[in-house]
């Protein structure tokens, strides 16, 4: 019963997850006509005395044409029609809404998992053994020997097993993830098994 | 590992490091399918649940194509942002990359494109200067630095929390479709490890694409939607299918040809790809294709960044230097495979390996300090072929353009015909040729590290090189010599007859088809990157032709390469087995070997199979009628004999270790007194697959290519003679190629 308990809170969880992802990105898309985030951009080579320009507007697809960009027209009368053949204009949009909010979500992942890497690699052993005394960090270093992260999962496992409760299966789930990360580091890094 | 404590894992799930039994998973499948159907008519309730579970697989593509899309839209837009900020940032918004940033800007400048007041260079920032000796040294000392902190950020990440995250993705992935099971490899730490890692690396300037891990990434999102339905998550043959789906998606996204990628899974990723699954791939790479579309990364409406339209003709006398490209890519890819193996092995055995962290970082030191001078390696890898791939207009003002114009002309600029080469494009060709030096050479040491690296993009970066400076080559010979034989048919004074852009485009097919020995799914891919059906002959000539130079040297690709590096059990189906060997030749035991170790059906005791068990490491035992008769009954698994009897010993009544062990319907006649008896034909394999010890190995070899065998049991007249297993049809494969039989390492 409480392994479908958790089954279906993870389900739960990942599928309101989903949706959150889902409706923000349709959100997203949605707003993605900002004002100057739609462009026609014209680019006009060198034409007899007149240097080379670049003319941007913000106007519809179907306006997206030399005559309705280029303002002031360098040229005049006869000439236009064969400086505007010499143009090449291009309608671009993009959504400056959707580049910040996924520029921002990924620096607060990385950012999360640098703490994260951070208090387990350094905090947590200095924590641990401050706490624990110094008979556990001994068998510890045995069991391991050089100094990888997770050294004291082994023991911290082993403890925990007798309370049952909330608190203690999430700490239980975080050191089986911690051994097996272990086992996935000993395979790749040091016995150059799988990925090598 | 007692003191775990995992739940008791049923019967049916298999071990880390071991291969699936492919039958079993379809007959269960099947049963599964039939119990559903017959349950169906009993109840509306039960009809709807028949009905959800047929459409469960649509659910799980459609599924799959959101997650892909969306994470290799947030890739592409991190990358695009990262790498820019190695050389400035943005005043106006930091979360702006160059381009974004001038954007809006009204102060750009024909000459000057790429300038704007609100995008500051580091120089510019720091020491307040835009020009000059010190300018040029703090942009280069910055870049360097931000180079080496994204790369030792990532192979920090990489090793503390999820280190399958590392490599490419593909070997392992191809090994898992075949039947391997890896635990954890396509996991959620994996997943969101590999993706947040493969940004930064990137964007630290390296010599590595983002395709490959793109597949393994979207791989992963396949397993993680899988496993929210029994349906997929409880049969491993049927997550199979869902995978390779998985994989069309990813190529999907990473190139934007959903075709090219169903045809990658097809012909590079998957071993069985039933019919079925080829619509279910289709439906997930338009789907992927489309949310990436939808989220528009490139600010155009296009998915991947060098996408090119022009439809310039091309001539058949120009497929002479075509297929020399296609030599040149078969060459390369020869090489590359090669030079790359040896040094991963060199890392497998010596001291290399024990340093992961400082290797990356030294070889990003030396690829940033080599790179920022030359400006063609110190942009970005996509950037670069981007730049090669495009035709000169009138209106491109970079160095490759820069033809000699004739001042007096009256037609248009981009209406001239061929025209001599400027300084500019002198100047370019010899910065081409270092960098396209330089990149064949740190591409061999970067492939392959301790941090998600793909291989498309540098191949193909390698091969835009040579094909541009052939095809500028064989522009100005045109020019200078239009009286000459070859060109004087198609190639008169005054027309604008080669277009380098096309011959950077078949120089990178064929440098990516030398590496990766692809065929149908290269040209696809390439015809849809580019969008015209008419370089079809050209790419094909040159992707065939890079095969076909390719295979003289040696026949594996650049990922069967890092498979039997590895030492997985993958048996290719590409491979011919044409030696005249018998299945007596490879059976085990040999002889001099101790003798089969076997049981029987109704005379062992429970102990002596359990020491049995620990004396020997075999995964399963043949079950015959007794030591003399030596008939075969069928096969019992190990894991499945240790879980049995131990689940017997906590549960049932007066098992000890006197019990028989009995694999018949009807128990043995016992004494009166005897302990109680241990019945388990439960777990007993009734049709173990036999051939005769005459059996050619060539149909062995097909039978356990075809069915997914694990094992298989060699019997004369009806006498069990041996076992033949996957390891040792690959050892003998390995050793009639003359390579090293003990380099199998797993079962």
């Amino acid at each position: 019963m409480p392994s479908l308990c958790w089954g279906l809170l993870r389900l739960g969880s990942v599928l309101g997850v989903s949706c959150l992802a889902l409706s923000s990105l349709v959100q997203l898309t949605a707003a993605a006509k900002n004002f100057e985030d739609v462009r026609c951009k014209c680019i006009c080579p060198p034409y007899k005395d007149n240097p080379g320009h670049i003319y941007n507007k913000n106007i519809s697809q179907k306006d997206c044409d030399c005559l309705h960009v280029v303002d002031p027209m360098p040229v005049l009368g006869p000439d236009v029609e064969a400086y505007c053949l010499r143009c090449e204009c291009k309608y671009e949009e993009r959504s400056s809404v959707t580049i910040k909010v996924t520029i921002i979500i990924y620096l607060s992942i990385l950012g999360l998992l640098l703490l994260y890497m951070v208090y387990l690699t350094l905090v947590e052993p200095i924590l641990k053994r401050r706490l624990f005394g110094h008979s556990q960090l001994i068998q510890s270093e045995d069991d391991i020997g050089d100094h990888q992260p997770f050294a004291n999962a082994h023991d911290v496992l082993a403890r925990s097993r007798s309370r049952p409760n909330v608190l203690n299966k999430v700490e239980y789930a975080q050191q089986r993830w911690k051994l097996q990360v272990q086992e996935q580091r000993k395979s790749v890094f040091d016995r150059h098994v799988v990925l090598s | 590992m007692d003191f775990l404590d995992e739940p008791f894992p049923d019967v049916g799930t298999y071990e880390d490091f071991h291969t699936i039994d492919w039958l079993r998973e379809k007959s269960r499948d099947t049963d599964r399918h039939r119990k559903i159907t017959s349950k169906s008519k009993e109840s509306i309730w039960e009809f709807i649940k028949s009905l959800l579970d047929a459409w469960s697989g649509w659910v799980v593509m459609l599924l799959i194509g959101l997650l892909a899309g969306t994470l290799a839209g947030v890739i592409d837009l991190a990358v695009d942002w990262m790498t820019d900020l190695k050389e400035g940032v943005c005043l106006s918004a930091f979360w702006y990359s160059h381009e974004q940033c001038c954007w809006t800007s009204n102060e750009t400048t024909f000459e000057d494109r790429d300038k704007c007041p609100l995008w500051q260079k580091w120089s510019e920032l720091l020491v307040n200067q835009s020009e000059g000796a010190s300018a040029y040294i703090v942009n280069y000392l910055m870049y360097i630095l931000w180079a080496l902190l994204f790369a030792f950020l990532a192979v920090s990440l990489v090793r503390v929390f999820a280190p399958y995250a590392c490599g490419s993705g593909i070997p392992e992935i191809k090994t898992i479709l075949s039947g391997f099971i890896i635990r954890g490899y396509l996991g959620k730490w994996t997943l969101l490890i590999k993706t947040v890692t493969l940004v930064l690396v990137v964007s630290s300037g390296l010599s590595l694409g983002k395709e490959g891990p793109l597949v393994h990434v979207a791989c992963c999102c396949g397993n993680f939607f899988s496993s929210l339905f029994s349906k997929y998550s409880k049969n491993e043959g049927k997550r199979r299918e869902v995978l390779s789906a998985a994989a069309a998606a990813g190529v999907s996204v990473a190139f934007g040809a959903p075709i090219g990628g169903v045809l990658f899974s097809l012909e590079e990723v998957s071993y069985y790809f039933p019919l079925k699954t080829l619509w279910r791939s289709f439906f997930a790479a338009l789907v992927a294709a489309f949310t990436l579309r939808s989220i528009n990364p490139f600010g155009n409406s296009r998915l991947v960044l060098f996408y090119v339209e022009y439809h310039t003709p091309w001539y058949m006398a120009e497929l002479f230097p075509f297929i020399l490209l296609g030599v040149f890519g078969g060459l390369w890819g020869t090489l590359f495979t090669r030079c790359n193996i040896a040094w991963c092995r060199r890392r497998k055995t010596t001291r290399l390996g024990k340093y992961p962290v400082l290797e990356v970082i030294v070889v990003t030191a030396i690829t940033a300090i080599i790179a920022y001078p030359n400006p063609y390696t110190r942009q970005s890898t996509s950037e670069l072929i981007s730049e090669l791939f495009n035709d000169c207009g009138a209106l491109e003002s970079s160095q490759l353009c820069d033809y000699i114009n004739d001042p007096n002309m009256t037609r248009p600029v981009d209406d001239i015909p061929d025209r001599p080469a400027g300084v500019g494009v002198y100047t370019a060709m010899w910065q081409l040729a270092l960098a396209l030096i330089f990149k064949i050479v740190i591409t061999i040491f970067t492939f392959g590290m301790k941090i998600p690296s793909g291989l498309f993009i540098p191949s193909m970066a390698v091969g835009a090189m040579a094909g541009r400076m052939v095809g500028i080559g064989v522009e100005q010979l045109a020019y200078h010599h239009h009286d000459w034989i070859i060109f004087r048919n198609w190639c008169r004074p005054g027309a604008d007859c080669v277009t380098p852009g096309l011959y950077a485009m078949v120089g990178a097919a064929a440098c990516l088809g030398g590496v990766t020995r692809m065929t149908v799914s290269l040209v696809v891919i390439m015809f849809e990157l580019t969008g015209g059906l008419e370089y079809i002959v050209p790419l094909m000539a040159a992707a065939v032709t890079s095969k076909w130079v390719a295979d003289a040297f040696g026949k594996e690709g650049i990922y069967e390469a890092h498979i039997h590096l590895n030492g997985y059990p993958f048996l290719d189906v590409k491979d011919e087995f044409t030696h005249r060997t018998l299945a007596t030749d490879v059976m085990r035991p040999r002889r001099g070997e101790p003798p089969l170790s076997v049981l029987t059906q109704d005379s062992m005791t429970v102990e002596d199979v359990e020491t049995l068990i620990k004396e020997t490491d075999y995964n399963g035992f043949p079950v015959v009628v007794s030591r003399d008769s030596e008939r075969l009954i069928g096969f019992a698994q190990r894991r499945e004999l240790i879980l049995a009897i131990k689940n017997a010993r906590q549960r049932q009544e007066g098992i000890v270790s006197n019990s028989i062990m009995y694999f018949t319907e009807e128990p043995p006649e016992l004494p009166a007194n005897s302990p109680h008896p241990l019945k388990l034909r439960r777990i007993l394999n009734l049709s173990p697959f036999t051939v005769t010890d005459h059996t050619p190995m060539e149909t062995v070899v097909d039978i356990f290519r075809k069915l997914g065998l694990r094992q298989c049991l060699v019997t004369r007249s009806g006498r069990l003679l041996g076992i033949i297993t996957k390891k040792d049809v690959l050892r003998h494969m390995a050793q009639m190629a003359n390579q090293d039989p003990e380099s199998i390492m797993f079962n």
